[in-house]
């Protein structure tokens, strides 16, 4: 790498060509501040927030963009970048809805942050007219009140890297705004309800449908046994939201707050997770030894289904009719395990916490039913786990660390890696080969699958079987295999698709990451790191290992694929349309 | 300014679809002809509806939102269709300090409709425009292409009048 000499506020450092003052003044130890900046994903240059001094330029430059050049003189923090700053905030917040203290993102917003550094204490100091605001709610699963959208476009960019793009800046000037084509509810379009421009916003524009009230108001009726089911992915990063470092897995505690919480039982998705690849691996056998259709692609996350509903119309009898885990696990719970503990199902209140916000929409989709009531009644997503902890003045860094209750707290190693991009790739493959050659593997570990990169592959020898399969995480990413596939030329037997970017880790439901961290850090992969130790630390890391399971298909179920698992247990598709909806 | 989407529905024909798709075939590989491609369609619809933009994102394999986006950021696109008889009031300098402003308002109240959108019978249409080159008779109008100079409001409901009999 080539290096060159720079000045950063008087001090000389030695820094690679080409990268960005940006990045330059992290070498420096200085944090530039950002709004608009997303590295890879949203690098226009549009808030002004990051501007600097270079000697010898005629005007303040924005970091985010500007490449750094030999000999190159930088202040970061004289009076002119200080003063210029300030009036960008000062002018942001003169269209800005300032009603903070109520706001769900006060204490992680990203412009009161910078406000209270650069000491704006004159909120309205450029007060005028307002522009027409847009609310939309129209969605399952999110709010858009752009009262308080700063025009940074992060949402439209997370939006575009998903290869969907049902937002933008329309309009233009004063009025422009980030609204859905024709000045439609977002809900009329192809919204695959993924979340990733809440995560991306840096201020409260958009947010999840809360249904705190609503699981309060279950737990607080006597009549109710309200019973909470936890996703992989949420323990790797509940922690974040009470100071723990990226990629601390929190399982323990969360155990603990959601029964102090109020919960008559705390379960885990990993239990259905298990589940779940005990009916995809038969299904995925059945395929290739009756010349089903293939790849079978896994059906695992509600987004991507929505996606390929969207998009891929025509391929939909390439997923696996198997539920979610999140659904398997209400359709077990009221079904199985109503019946054994002589609960009427209509009085269980099913709760799951999820990594995600597709979620929310999953739970209301037809044929999620299985006992006659909804699966699933209230998903939240992370964020509103620690909402309901903080709310309820628990306080979760000196929590006692207590385990999952029995029978559906049980969950293998196979299960816990499922938030992670190629995770039930990996998971599936455990079960799959043992039962394919009746023999014990070796290594359970299939590390081609695992990272985060969008796109990956292998083949693996299975018996006399050549097994190719694809994981894909993020929709972007999904269309280069679905291509494929829509056009015949797929050489894989099984292909794993997550909606987000990562996996579930990365998901629209999981505690926001500021624009600093996302892009100085590989927040993913340590989140996903948390979820390998736990698997590698599991005393049992596959799921038809797991004795629940076990018990569950021989009181209950029969074998994986039997009828009644099927009535119970899979589920069916919609062809949708891209607008008009 | 925001740009008014029309209600009148879409009253398209298969001649008009089968102009635009053979724009679109011609253009639909280099995704920057895109606004060629909208140019082109407002020249044969004379204005943009969703009917239109949707045709032109599917055939170019552009997200609707990035046509549409385009489509509110240029003035030259319009969302609302022309009507039979489509009045621009000048609002260049000279006609603006001799009193266009009321004229256009007063257009504006006789026919029900905001500048830039279209009666719903589709017969007139409101429009602002920039200088037309006739400041001698400023304050101007043109109906079509019939020019009407040294206006004052008062005038409006009688040239109307002509044209709504």
């Amino acid at each position: 790498m080539e290096m060159i000499n720079i000045k950063i506020n008087g001090m000389p450092y030695s820094v690679p060509n080409g990268i960005t003052i940006l990045e330059a003044a992290r070498y420096a130890g200085i944090e530039i501040p950002t709004l608009c900046y997303l590295k890879k994903i949203n690098e226009i240059g549009a808030c002004r927030i990051c501007m600097v001094e270079v000697k010898g330029a005629r005007s303040l430059v924005s970091a985010c963009v500007f490449p750094v050049n030999e000999g190159m003189e930088i202040l970061t923090n004289s009076e002119r970048v200080r003063s210029s700053r300030k009036t960008t905030l000062e002018l942001i917040l003169s269209t800005h809805n300032r009603k903070c203290l109520s706001c769900v993102r006060s204490g992680n917003c990203e412009l009161q942050k910078l406000c209270k550094e650069y000491g704006v204490d004159n909120e309205g100091r450029f007060d005028g007219v307002l522009p027409e605001f847009n609310f939309d709610d129209s969605m399952a699963h999110m709010v858009r009140d752009n009262s308080k959208c700063i025009l940074c476009r992060r949402c439209v960019a997370a939006c575009d890297n998903q290869g969907i793009s049902v937002i933008g800046a329309n309009a233009r000037g004063f009025d422009t705004c980030i609204t859905s084509p024709f000045e439609r509810k977002i809900q009329e379009y192809s919204c695959i309800s993924c979340g990733q421009c809440i995560v991306s916003c840096p201020t409260g524009a958009l947010y999840e449908k809360d249904s705190i009230a609503d699981v309060l108001a279950a737990i607080n009726d006597p009549e109710k046994y309200v019973v909470v089911q936890t996703a992989p992915a949420v323990r790797a990063a509940l922690g974040e939201e009470f100071g723990y470092e990226i990629g601390t897995n929190v399982e323990g505690k969360m155990v603990t707050a959601l029964r102090r919480l109020g919960f008559d039982k705390v379960f885990d998705t990993n239990f259905a997770a298990d589940l779940t690849i005990m009916e995809e691996s038969q299904e995925l056998i059945e395929r290739i030894t009756n010349g089903g259709k293939l790849p079978m692609i896994t059906s695992c996350s509600p987004g991507w289904i929505r996606y390929c509903e969207f998009y891929y119309p025509e391929q939909l009898d390439h997923l696996s009719t198997c539920k979610s885990p999140q659904q398997m696990f209400g359709a077990t719970l009221k079904t199985w395990y109503a019946e054994k503990m002589g609960i009427d199902p209509k009085k269980i209140v099913s709760v799951s916490v999820m990594p995600c916000t597709a979620k929310k929409f999953e739970i209301g989709r037809d044929d999620q039913n299985a006992a006659g009531v909804a699966d699933v009644d209230y998903s939240i997503t992370t964020r509103e786990l620690a909402r309901m902890i903080k709310g309820a003045g628990i306080n979760f860094n000196i929590l006692p660390e207590e385990s999952f209750d029995s029978p559906l707290g049980e969950g293998s190693g196979a299960a816990v890696i499922f938030g992670a991009t190629g995770g039930v790739m990996e998971a599936a493959l455990r079960t799959a080969v043992e039962k394919i050659t009746g023999k014990t593997l070796d290594s359970v570990d299939f590390a081609e699958v695992r990272g985060m990169e969008g796109v990956k592959e292998a083949t693996y020898a299975v018996g006399d079987l050549q097994v190719k399969v694809a994981v894909a995480s993020g929709t972007a990413n999904a269309k280069t295999l679905m291509e494929q596939v829509k056009n015949g030329t797929s050489e894989y037997q099984f292909i794993e698709i997550m909606g987000c970017p990562g996996g579930c880790i990365n998901g629209g439901g999981q505690p926001i990451v500021d624009a600093t961290t996302r892009n100085f850090e590989d927040f993913k992969a340590k989140r996903a790191s948390a979820l390998y130790t736990s698997d590698a630390n599991n005393a049992n890391r596959k799921s038809h290992e797991n004795e629940a399971i076990k018990r569950v298909y021989s009181e209950f179920f029969g074998e994986p694929g039997s009828h009644k698992a099927h009535s119970i247990l899979h589920t069916s598709y919609v062809k949708r349309k891209l607008y008009n909806n | 300014m925001l740009k008014k989407i029309s209600k009148i529905p879409f009253k398209g024909t298969p001649e008009q679809e089968a102009q635009l798709r053979a724009v679109i075939e011609e253009c639909k590989d280099d995704k920057s002809m895109l606004m060629h491609v909208m140019q082109q369609a407002q020249a044969i619809y004379g204005y943009l509806p969703f009917e239109v933009q949707t045709m032109i994102a599917d055939g170019m394999n552009i997200p609707l939102e990035k046509v549409y986006g385009v489509s509110t950021f240029y003035a030259q696109f319009a969302l609302s269709p022309k009507g039979e008889y489509n009045i621009s009031v000048c609002l260049g300098t000279a006609c603006y300090v001799k009193g266009a402003q009321e004229l256009i308002d007063r257009i504006c109240e006789n026919l029900g409709i905001g500048a830039g959108e279209c009666t719903d019978d589709g017969k007139f249409s409101v429009e602002a425009c920039r200088c037309i080159g006739a400041c001698g008779l400023a304050p101007v109008l043109t109906v079509n292409d019939e020019v009407y100079g040294k206006l004052v409001a008062d005038d409006i409901d009688g040239i109307l009048a002509k044209y709504k009999a």
